[in-house]
């Protein structure tokens, strides 16, 4: 199965991903997402009937932290790496509502 | 003939716990801290960092879906929602949708109408993200990550309402039992709650459903009734002009009193879920299921039921005191003590509800203990302190929870029961008022009080009104 | 002796008999770099007085008796994806070309707990994504061996930086074989440990299931030594093991012996086949040979499923990392672009300018296998192939306790020869992939070199928890 991605797909991911292509970089995305996609699609061939996903690989569960206050005023470490600060808190364009 | 239109409506309504912590990492989640006081690494986004579950939160979620009739999925897991926003630091949410920890669930709530059940899709544990200030001189926003990783839990219901009357009493339900529980204050207005409405209309007998809307931004039960109202009458607009109701997130102007599209084209909706691999698996065991059942309180309709058979008060009485959990259990830990139903529920209903208006508190805010309300009515049956001192003291009490007893040691406000010293009182009164005291020698049973009042004032308020009463008529 | 040809272990111990001191050793080390640094760019960031500053206060605490384990006063030098407090973290990426962090991982304040000096971070692949260590915003890296070859990747300054002398040994990280193949090509000693067991705290996640942090070092003694200090239990890392609990091993210098006396090896079949270079295969087998000459019962099998692993591999770790590489985005960290219209465009200018090429493009096809409609076809499916491969290693494992093969099809490409082909970059990780899908640990260590003197990496893989056989027979060959 040839997988055609079309410039609606890269423009598509793009979104979702936040990335801004160049024109020469969609032709490139186009054309190795299609390659990859075309291998990965020899996954298709492996017959997965009654396989549960195994999204983590070792049979551990419950891990819990107890409710108990553990850190205290941090806020000089969180906003040392900060681009844009005021006020304590981080500048960012303007959002909307 | 007009086409006759039924509003279809579900609520998700989202949760903030009242849990020490927050969801995945040791920050406090205590309101109001300047801004990125609360935060660390993992509640941040920093890279490297890492969630770790807050036990509290399973156990507060599965308190509400038990409370609410559901079934506990046994084996859930979260996963990651991803979209991008500044106040998400991650630019994804871990929430959970292919596992959520409860489901199919139902409320019973009573409107004008009847009653009626209301379907809980599910119930699932998230994160919540921080807050956006606009800054109008910088032109810019700016965030503040104490609130996010705070948990929350948000309740989905089926698209059972018809009505916003049935909107309200579904989230006044909603809202009692979580108090009830301890679970979170609940506020509206304070965000502690926080209700999406999803409506969509259709001709009544249609069988299928129309096309739904989201609104958002109603923090007010009168927000609710209007957006209801403001949003089913521009879908039916639409449809009766041929036009179709686009499927779309909308957000309610309360003031405006008009809602407008959120749309945006940066914005897919494509969210991407996945499990999220950072945090492991949660298995329910039948035991643990056991232990929250066997913890949960007794709700408000069994406990007014009790009410009526066990205490002898007033049913509107009930009513008002079991409208709060706080308030019930100062009732019957107070009654326990000292065995006087209906006194307790005087200085309950009386002082207490006055001064909680006054001071625009909850009743969740109540401070004074069962003990020391418990010690006041004591003073009050000995007469030891008469009703005028004793709601001094009472107001002091509310302020400092302070031991009434002790106080009034101190401060010396016991009633003066010498009948020796009262008497010597009431003769310089009867002395000092010739006018007053020929007033009611010639009948005017009025002159009396104030003869009653100026013993008082000679007193100084330390003596039994009703003592100097009869000591009065019996030297007159 | 040469100062720089001890061993790690061997250091520390000369440092506390006193034949030499800490910040001796840091300064020959620091020599090295000087003198070969420019030909191997093995090195982000290196701060030579702190690091000669921290030799010495450690050389006081040992002189002390405060310090007294086997790193005690060896200097280490750190992948760039390992945050380290105050020290700029960059992950080879220029999105975060001014990152300091303000905590340092796990595994790296284990390491200092028992003594070792950070010398400073080295190159990778950005984010890890990578074979080669070319798409680093920082130089590409070249191989201590021929520099007009790769070192390997994504670990390829680490390996590079363990070869040249320019550290006494190193960590790195492996998602799809990243310490072991840099180990390999560069002719050092790496280990992938098994899923969970070294806490990934402080780790820039790329694919969190995959990830796991271990050592490359000079020799399998260092090997287990690191091994045992840099593995522990962490509460901040909820996926992290406690292996005492579970009565897993964590004692791996006990495995220092020379003896494979009925070790069970088994040899898939499907790892020999085309595309493996004629002299590594020779010299792999060789290898095999030596371990059946001291006493090992080797044989042939199959493991099946070996193709699936790359497509299963690239779909899981490529829809985590565009998940786990949300974060940057200009405004809690790192680099923001200089100029935007809004919200959304400071988002994708910051990013397209801030990510490389490949870091690019694995985001945009993790995106996509996620996206709606395709969720099941590509991500679910790849869990799956998943489930099936680590049960096709279950069963390999009910019959032997290890799975020798190569590390790598060749040996160290030329320089600039890989990036033009992805996909063909991808097929090489085949040897090393489905070891991380199935969370097993596995080592790879030198066995030869081919006629352009470039070295030969073995693997060898072991079942969950079981490293001490890993080291067992590593040590055994590596006795020879």
């Amino acid at each position: 199965m040839a997988n055609v991605i079309t410039d609606e797909t890269i423009e598509y991911v793009g979104i979702l991903a936040k990335l801004a292509l160049s024109e020469e970089e969609k032709e490139q995305a186009k054309a190795d997402m299609g390659r990859m996609l075309d291998y990965i699609d020899k996954l298709a061939e492996l017959d997965t009937t009654g396989i549960e996903p195994m999204s983590h690989v070792l049979p551990v569960q419950n891990v819990f932290r107890e409710d108990v206050v553990t850190n205290g005023d941090e806020s000089e470490k969180t906003l040392k790496n900060a681009p844009g600060e005021k006020d304590n808190m981080f500048m960012v364009p303007k959002t909307f509502e | 003939m007009a086409k006759q239109y039924e509003t279809v409506i579900g609520l998700e309504v989202h949760v903030e716990l009242a849990t020490k912590t927050k969801i995945f990492c040791g920050c406090s989640t205590a309101f109001g801290g300047a801004p990125n006081t609360h935060t660390c690494p993992v509640c941040t986004g920093m890279p490297g960092s890492l969630p770790v579950l807050n036990r509290q939160v399973v156990n507060a979620a599965m308190a509400v879906g038990l409370a609410t009739n559901c079934t506990i999925t046994q084996y859930c897991k979260f996963d990651r929602k991803n979209y991008f926003y500044p106040d998400n630091p991650q630019n994804y949410q871990i929430s959970q949708l292919y596992l959520p920890i409860c489901r199919n669930g139902h409320v019973d709530i009573e409107t004008s109408e009847g009653k009626k059940s209301v379907g809980i899709h599910e119930i699932h544990m998230e994160e919540d993200a921080g807050k956006l200030i606009h800054d109008e001189w910088e032109d810019c926003s700016l965030v503040d990550y104490n609130r996010s990783g705070v948990p929350l839990i948000e309740i989905v219901s089926e698209p059972d309402m018809r009505s916003a009357e049935e909107v309200i009493a579904y989230l006044e339900k909603l809202r009692m039992i979580v108090q009830y529980l301890g679970a979170s204050d609940c506020k509206l207005n304070e965000g502690s709650m926080r209700a999406d409405v999803n409506l969509s209309v259709r001709e009544v007998g249609a069988e299928t459903f129309g096309t739904r809307t989201e609104m958002k931004n109603l923090n007010s039960f009168r927000a609710i009734t209007h957006a209801i109202a403001g949003e089913r009458e521009r879908q039916i607009e639409l449809l009766e002009s041929g036009q179709q109701v686009t499927q779309e997130t909308r957000r309610w102007d309360d003031a405006k009193e008009y809602s407008y599209a959120m749309r945006s084209k940066e914005d897919a909706q494509d969210y991407r879920y996945f499990p999220d691999p950072d945090l492991p698996p949660i298995y329910i065991s039948d035991e643990w299921i056991a232990q929250i059942r066997d913890s949960q309180p007794e709700f408000r309709e069994e406990k007014m039921a009790r009410y009526k058979t066990e205490f002898d008060i007033p049913e509107y009485d009930i009513g008002i005191i079991t409208d709060s959990k706080h308030l019930a259990d100062l009732f019957e830990e107070t009654v326990a003590i000292c065995g006087q139903p209906k006194k307790v529920s005087n200085w309950l209903m009386g002082e207490t509800l006055r001064l909680l208006k006054e001071k625009g508190m909850d009743p969740e805010e109540i401070c004074f203990s069962p003990e020391n309300l418990a010690k006041l009515i004591g003073l009050v049956d000995s007469k030891a302190v008469n009703s005028t001192v004793a709601k001094e003291v009472f107001e002091v009490m509310f302020a400092e929870d302070m031991d009434p007893e002790k106080y009034v040691e101190e401060k010396g406000l016991k009633t003066v029961n010498d009948e020796g010293a009262l008497r010597k009182a009431v003769e310089e009164v009867i002395r000092a008022n010739p006018q007053s005291v020929a007033d009611y020698r010639g009948g005017k049973e009025k002159a009396i009080g104030f003869l009653v009042g100026q013993t008082m004032k000679a007193m100084r308020g330390k003596a039994d009104p009703g003592t100097v009463n009869k000591v009065l008529r019996e030297l007159l | 002796m040469d100062i720089l040809a001890y061993s790690a272990v061997e250091l520390s111990a000369a440092i506390k008999q006193g034949t030499v001191t800490a910040v001796e050793a840091m300064a020959a080390v620091l020599s090295r770099i000087d003198e070969r640094e420019r030909d191997i760019n093995a090195y982000v960031t290196m701060d030579r007085e702190q690091a000669l500053k921290a030799a010495a206060a450690v050389q006081e605490k040992i002189e002390k008796g405060e310090l007294n384990g086997v790193l005690a006063g060896v200097p280490v030098a750190v992948k760039d994806n390992l945050c380290t407090e105050g020290m700029r973290t960059t992950c080879s990426s220029k999105i975060l070309e001014n990152f300091v962090p303000t905590f340092s991982a796990e595994a790296v304040v284990n390491l200092e707990k028992a003594g070792a000096v950070v010398i400073g971070k080295t190159n990778m692949d950005e984010f890890a994504m990578g074979s080669t260590t070319e798409t680093s915003a920082y130089g590409v890296t070249r191989n201590p061996w021929n520099t007009d070859h790769v070192p390997g990747g994504s670990s390829g300054g680490s390996a590079a930086a363990v070869a040249a002398g320019e550290c006494y040994f190193a960590l790195g990280s492996d998602t799809g074989g990243s310490i072991r193949q840099p180990a390999s090509f560069c002719g050092v000693v790496g280990l992938k440990p098994t899923y969970g067991t070294v806490s990934r705290y402080g780790l820039v996640a790329y694919g969190s299931s995959l990830d796991q942090i271990g050592p490359l070092t000079k020799n399998v003694a260092d090997c287990a030594a690191v091994l045992e200090v840099i593995a522990s239990h962490d509460v901040k890392d909820a996926t992290s093991i406690n292996r005492k609990e579970e009565n897993k091993d964590t004692d791996f210098t006990a495995a220092l012996v020379d003896d494979v006396k009925g070790m069970k090896i088994g040899i898939p079949r499907d790892y020999f086949g085309e595309g493996l270079d004629g002299e590594v295969k020779d010299a792999v087998l060789a290898a095999a040979k030596q371990l059946a000459a001291k006493g090992a019962v080797v044989e042939e099998f199959d493991l099946s499923l070996v193709a699936y692993a790359i497509p299963a591999y690239y779909t899981i770790a490529a829809a985590e990392a565009s998940s786990n590489l949300e974060r940057f985005d200009g405004i809690k960290y790192g680099y923001r672009a200089a100029s935007f219209e809004g919200l959304h465009d400071m988002y994708k200018k910051t990013r397209s300018e801030g990510f490389g090429a490949e870091v690019k493009r694995r985001i945009m096809l993790g995106s996509f296998v996620l996206s709606s409609g395709y969720y099941d076809a590509y991500y679910l499916k790849a869990l799956k192939v998943k489930a099936m491969i680590k049960n096709a290693f279950d069963d390999a494992f009910a019959k032997y306790d290890l799975i020798l093969g190569p590390v790598a099809p060749t040996t160290a490409p030329k320089q600039g020869e890989s990036l033009s082909d992805p996909l063909k970059m991808y097929l090489g990780d085949i040897y090393t992939i489905s070891v991380n899908l199935a969370g097993l640990p596995a080592i790879s260590l030198p066995c030869g070199k081919d006629s352009k003197g470039l070295p030969i990496g073995l693997q060898l893989i072991a079942d969950s928890f079981q490293e001490k056989k890993l080291i067992q027979a590593a040590y055994t060959y590596e006795k020879q």
